[in-house]
């Protein structure tokens, strides 16, 4: 069984959001990591760059299969987790915390309100699994 | 986060194991038409395993082609480019079925059980199409039957692989050596017996009824526990032999590439007499080989996937395609196979992959990129 904090938010398509202030730290999903099976590349945008809710803003690499990332909400990226250029596969160890992925300056935090809670993505993940 | 969707067939066959893949928690995909498993305790892990200890594989799902009858040999001669006069009973070859293009229709195993009997194995998803293409040269004296339905198949691979193997068969498996079969008992079970593979490892394939595949599939996984056999699913079967340089059919070769192309002109005997595809190829040779499979290491930031395009010496240079690639446990960078124009094969040229829309460095290294120590 997956364990989802509820200190964040979680998108349908897997990436998690946890809001300090006017900074949201991005992430993907235990559920996510557990799918996508050993990262092995991790490709993450320039700081500075700006992106729209939604958009793509880098890949993940596994052995078998590149995924696209997509932001939870519009914003500036800010930083990017130096640690998975050299070591990847901390998405896997630790999907929720030291493998988080950018951190970004939000737009706006109407768009965190409208993204799933820890109960209502497990619920998701679960009715995914069935369909 | 969004991955590419897999193929999916409407109806997917289960081998004689699939309960067992799944009670072992095996991580079911669709492949070739069959619910296989591509993982169980992770790829990284069960590669490794294969590599240090030992693996086993379900590849049940491969076909099996039976060719009977005084004419049986003259057929296989025919129907494939390697030289069937050179194998003695027992004796297991590499080969292909060629189109008339000199191009592939399949990679295979040519087994000479006995004189007038020869088991052609080919690949899972070719298996509907080399069955008719392989029925299509049957004639008076030579019958082909696909035994398909007839045969399960287990691989146990790895440097532990005949100690394992050897606790549950009287024959002795030191006798059988590489690409050697011989027909014995596993289990007290009939079984072929062929010290063959796909992970670039030694070890055994051991071809037997379905019907009592999971017996022998649970044996080997009993007698292989103090050796630290685990079981290894598609994705391990996939970065071993990539490192190993073996060819897979649909990536590195295919009915668009022939045997020159794919470096694998050692499998091609032009003088053995007519076979299907031959002229072609001696037509291709005469002109001479435009491009040709080459192994690559990614020198720059990223991965190179099958599909991507290579540019070579620059944006106005030749292009090729990446036909395997991936990051692999052993190697531990990221490796892969493309075609590129015959001139630019030399170890050392540097290539540039197109990595969804970046230029990514590579260079041409020698292959494969792992050779097990004998």
């Amino acid at each position: 069984m997956s364990n989802y904090p509820d200190d964040r938010r979680y998108t349908r398509s897997h990436e998690w959001i946890r809001v300090d202030g006017d900074v949201g730290t991005i992430g993907i999903s235990d559920h996510a990591q557990k799918e996508l099976g050993e990262i092995v590349f991790v490709d993450l945008p320039d700081i500075g760059e700006i992106f729209d809710a939604g958009q793509e803003f880098g890949t993940i690499e596994s052995v078998k299969a590149v995924s696209e990332i997509f932001l939870p909400v519009a914003g500036e990226i800010l930083e990017t987790n130096k640690v998975l250029a050299d070591e990847p596969g901390a998405v896997n160890e630790d999907p929720h915390g030291d493998g988080w992925l950018v951190k970004v300056k939000l737009s706006s935090d109407a768009e965190v309100d409208a993204l799933l809670n820890a109960t209502d993505y497990e619920k998701f993940v679960e009715e995914e699994a069935k369909a | 986060m969004s991955g590419p969707t897999s193929d999916s067939a409407p109806v997917l066959r289960h081998t004689p194991l699939w309960e067992r893949h799944r009670a072992l928690g095996g991580k079911m995909v669709p492949f070739g038409g069959w619910d296989m498993p591509v993982e169980y305790s992770g790829l990284s892990e069960e590669h490794r395993a294969v590599r240090e200890r030992a693996g086993l594989f379900d590849v049940s799902h491969m076909g099996e082609i039976r060719v009977k009858g005084p004419k049986a040999f003259e057929v296989v001669q025919r129907l494939t480019c390697n030289d069937v006069a050179a194998l003695d009973d027992g004796k297991v070859q590499y080969s292909a079925f060629l189109t008339p293009q000199g191009t592939f229709v399949d990679d295979l195993l040519t087994y000479r059980l006995a004189a007038d009997d020869y088991l052609l194995v080919v690949n899972a998803s070719n298996t509907p199409k080399d069955v008719a293409w392989a029925k299509a040269a049957e004639c008076p004296g030579a019958s082909v039957e696909d035994e398909s339905p007839i045969w399960a198949q287990i691989a146990v691979q790895g440097p532990r692989a005949e100690t394992i193997l050897q606790t549950l068969t009287e024959t002795p498996l030191g006798r059988i050596t590489y690409y050697r079969s011989e027909p014995g008992k596993v289990l007290g079970i009939p079984a072929l017996l062929s010290r063959t593979g796909y992970t670039g490892e030694d070890g055994f394939e051991v071809y037997l009824h379905p019907d009592r595949a999971g017996d022998v599939w649970d044996a080997i996984l009993k007698a292989g526990q103090p050796h630290g056999i685990l079981p290894a699913g598609l994705g391990a079967r996939d970065t071993l032999r990539l490192e190993a340089c073996l060819a897979l059919y649909g990536n590195d070769i295919d009915d668009a590439h022939t045997p020159w192309e794919a470096n694998l002109g050692w499998i091609v005997k032009m003088k053995k007499g007519d076979f299907q595809g031959r002229e072609a190829l001696a037509k291709q040779k005469e002109a001479g080989v435009p491009r040709k499979l080459v192994g690559f290491e990614v020198t720059g930031r990223g991965i190179a996937r099958h599909g991507y395009a290579v540019q070579v010496g620059g944006a106005a240079g030749a292009a090729g395609v990446v036909t395997s690639g991936t990051q692999t446990p052993t190697v531990g960078k990221p490796i892969g196979l493309a075609y590129v124009p015959t001139e630019k094969t030399a170890p050392g040229t540097v290539l540039a992959i197109d990595v969804r829309g970046r230029g990514v460095p590579a260079v041409v290294v020698p292959t494969p990129f792992y050779r097990r120590r004998t």
